[in-house]
């Protein structure tokens, strides 16, 4: 008896000790050919489920589950996943706005040249290639969708509105953002019942910052204060907001999802990604959304990548699904199901790119409409803090739709708020 | 002999052996918890404090010693102020309905009940019921165009609310989440002691025709009060600490609204530590929230021992 009790102190403290290390794993490339369970972790909308199961049906070793959270709160958890080196998923997806922050610190990530990811560099545009690479050139991420511009309207609202329903003309009513608030004014006019011009402004002031050459970042420096884009960005956003436009709903809270379905709001900038968003959250409002240009013309918001984290236990394994689910005929696929726009070059001449039409989006050209939008695309360098940033300047936009502030004040604050991040 | 000679050189040795045993034993039969303890609050206690005293990024390797720097930002910090202002008046709103609601519950289920089983442990099923699905489902309830509250609100012709605008609104929503939570788990508390009060205080009281709201307040709360100053204190820990509500009544971010207006202390912090990584403040952050709460406690527990005594 005496001797058990000596004993459960150092089990436990033999356990803490175990617990503690228990992540270096080493090597961790054993059996890759026995059963293999891989772990991939996304946001928003992927479209990968039928994927997954195809692949399972190819691979019946690999056995695939699922991650899906706020795009947000992702990149969060990765963030400390890496930091204290467990908890990643087996692959990791990466958003434009945050994947600097990771970039930075590729010892986290599997190189996936050392795998062979040179060989297939030839399917992406050579900037959607960089942007997955980290400053000494090792290549962390594989290009999944782009994000290109375009503008979702509600044809049904905008007939009720007495604006036109066909998609050249409407592009027509909106050169510029500003063409775009006075053809919102003219919405609001006409009060249709439940209804306003625009979601509210997280998506709009993104799709301006979009289109500017230098967005939050000037190289290694933050320009809020100085970058006239941005302020631009602003000001639009907030003008649209004053003028009444806005349906206030809070962009990926349950009042927007609604929002689709319900029809509260008759425009929302889309880049090509938001299609797939709509289609999920709007399943019986098929044929009354359609698609034109973006005011302003072009611009890129989002694309991802997907990445291999190194403390993986599968990484090899998880490269090779990764390079599955990226291969052109993958993304062929998704998007002519969900709409997520393909950064692989290949495919743009692609009659199966070329000449899609989305039934659900009223039969839109949207290969064409894209296609466009991202090969003359230029791409905005994010910085590490991108994504903290936005949210800051999101807040003060907020702040004026929730009449807290004038949109003087806000921005104001807005200049203290980022300071603080720095 | 030489048996003997064993035995007597076994003699003091084995008398060592027992007072181990006796001595010893008892802080072997401890040890795990305190063990546990160790590794899991002690150690990360002045682990933060060491951590608090640098430039802590959980991005770099690099660890800057900067003394109390992190604490004098602190101090300057609207950030935070704002946040403890918000800390306090959650827990205010939220506290004193909760415990007031609490002793009306328990009383009501101190009666002669049919199903009193029943009844008493549908007090305790908000909560068990997890925080986070709590928060969502009030989250929606709150909510500007589909909420019920403002559905029921507008059946009296109140305008809508938009509760996670305005500071009052929002705290109030907050609030409610807590109190929901709360009231049963107190209630139950409260029952226990209940218990424990002589029925023949009551009999004679219903005899001299006191009401009954008349025996909560003369006899119940009287009898009960060192478990009502055990509530108080406890929930005004916890009340300090409030996370998951105003993180998931936000909806998006961590920042508890477009101005901060209902981001508490603990809200704060984790946006410090695992919005920006910058664990060097948010461990100062910590600590100084450590310090209030000692405090706020040490003043609930003279304000209580002054009105023991007298």
């Amino acid at each position: 008896m005496r001797r058990f009790t000596a004993v459960v102190p150092i089990a436990i403290a033999a356990m803490l000790a175990t617990a503690a290390c228990g992540s270096d794993d080493g090597d961790n490339q054993a059996a890759d050919d026995g059963p293999v369970s891989l772990t991939v972790a996304t946001f928003g909308e992927f479209g990968y489920k039928e994927l997954y199961d195809e692949y399972m049906k190819l691979h019946p070793n690999v056995k695939i589950t699922e991650r899906i959270t706020k795009t947000e709160d992702h990149h969060k958890n990765l963030a400390a996943h890496l930091a204290t080196n467990t908890g990643a998923a087996d692959i990791e997806a990466l958003e434009e706005g945050w994947i600097g922050q990771f970039t930075a610190q590729p010892s986290k990530f599997v190189d996936l040249t050392e795998y062979g990811a040179n060989d297939i560099k030839a399917q992406w545009p050579e900037w959607k290639w960089n942007v997955g690479a980290s400053k000494d050139g090792k290549v962390i991420g594989l290009g999944t969708d782009a994000g290109g511009m375009a503008m979702c309207y509600r044809s049904d609202l905008f007939k009720k509105a007495g604006l036109p329903t066909d998609r050249a003309e409407v592009s027509k009513l909106w050169p510029t953002w500003e063409q775009y608030i006075e053809t919102g004014k003219k919405f609001e006019a006409a009060k249709v019942a439940g209804a306003h011009f625009f979601d509210g402004p997280t998506v709009m002031y993104r799709s301006i910052l979009g289109q500017a050459p230098v967005g939050l970042y000037d190289g290694d420096n933050v320009v809020v204060d100085s970058n006239p884009d941005v302020k631009k960005a602003f000001d639009l956003s907030a003008q649209a907001v004053t003028s009444g436009l806005s349906a206030r709903a809070e962009a990926w809270t349950p009042a927007w999802n609604a929002g689709f379905a319900k029809g509260t709001f008759a425009t929302l900038a889309c880049p090509s990604w938001m299609m797939a968003y709509i289609q999920t959250q709007a399943k019986d409002a098929s044929g009354k959304w359609d698609i034109a240009d973006v005011p302003g013309g072009g611009g890129n918001w989002g694309g991802s990548w997907l990445t291999v984290p190194k403390q993986g236990k599968h990484t090899k394994a998880a490269y090779e699904l990764a390079k599955w689910l990226t291969a052109p005929e993958q993304e062929v696929k998704v998007f002519q199901k969900y709409g997520n726009f393909p950064s692989t070059l290949t495919l743009y001449e692609d009659p199966a790119i070329k000449d899609f039409v989305n039934p659900y989006f009223n039969n839109a050209p949207v290969g064409q409409i894209f296609s466009k939008s991202v090969t003359t695309m230029k791409p905005q360098y994010l910085g590490p803090k991108a994504g903290d940033i936005n949210t800051q300047i999101i807040n003060g936009l907020t702040r004026i739709e929730q009449g807290k502030q004038t949109p003087d004040q806000s921005w104001q604050q807005v200049l203290t708020d980022v300071k603080a991040l720095l | 002999m030489t048996q003997l000679a064993t035995e007597e050189r076994a003699g003091p040795r084995r008398g060592l052996l027992h007072r181990l045993d006796v001595k010893g034993s008892p802080y072997l039969y401890i040890a795990p918890f305190f063990i546990l303890f160790l590794g899991f609050g002690v150690f990360p206690l002045i682990f933060t404090a060491w951590v608090s005293l640098h430039e802590w990024s959980l991005l770099s390797e690099e660890h800057t010693w900067i003394g109390f720097g992190n604490y004098t930002k602190l101090f300057d910090d609207p950030a935070f102020w704002n946040a403890l202002w918000n800390t306090v008046s959650i827990w205010v709103i939220s506290t004193v309905p909760q415990l007031v609601l609490a002793l009306v519950l328990a009383h009501i289920l101190n009666q002669r009940l049919r199903g009193q089983t029943f009844w008493r442990m549908s007090a305790l099923i908000p909560n068990i019921t997890s925080v986070a699905a709590v928060a969502i489902i009030f989250s929606q309830l709150f909510g500007r165009d589909y909420g019920l509250f403002n559905w029921v609100l507008g059946l009296f012709g109140i305008d809508k609310i938009d509760w996670t605008a305005n500071t009052w609104s929002s705290h109030v929503a907050v609030s409610t989440m807590i109190i929901w939570r709360w009231t049963g788990y107190n209630a139950l508390i409260y029952l226990a002691a209940m218990q424990a009060v002589p029925k023949e205080l009551y009999d004679s009281a219903s005899l001299d025709g006191a009401s009954s709201f008349q025996q909560l307040r003369k006899i119940t709360v009287p009898a009960i009060r060192p478990t009502i100053i055990f509530t108080v204190i406890i929930s005004t820990i916890g009340g300090m600490q409030v996370l998951a509500e105003p993180l998931l009544f936000g909806g998006n971010g961590l920042t508890g609204g477009s101005d901060r207006q209902f981001q508490t202390l603990a809200l704060y912090l984790y946006e410090v530590a695992f919005g920006r990584f910058d664990f060097g403040y948010a461990s100062a952050s910590s600590w100084v929230m450590f310090l209030i709460i000692v405090i706020v406690a040490a003043i609930n527990f003279g304000i209580i021992s002054r009105l023991r005594r007298s």
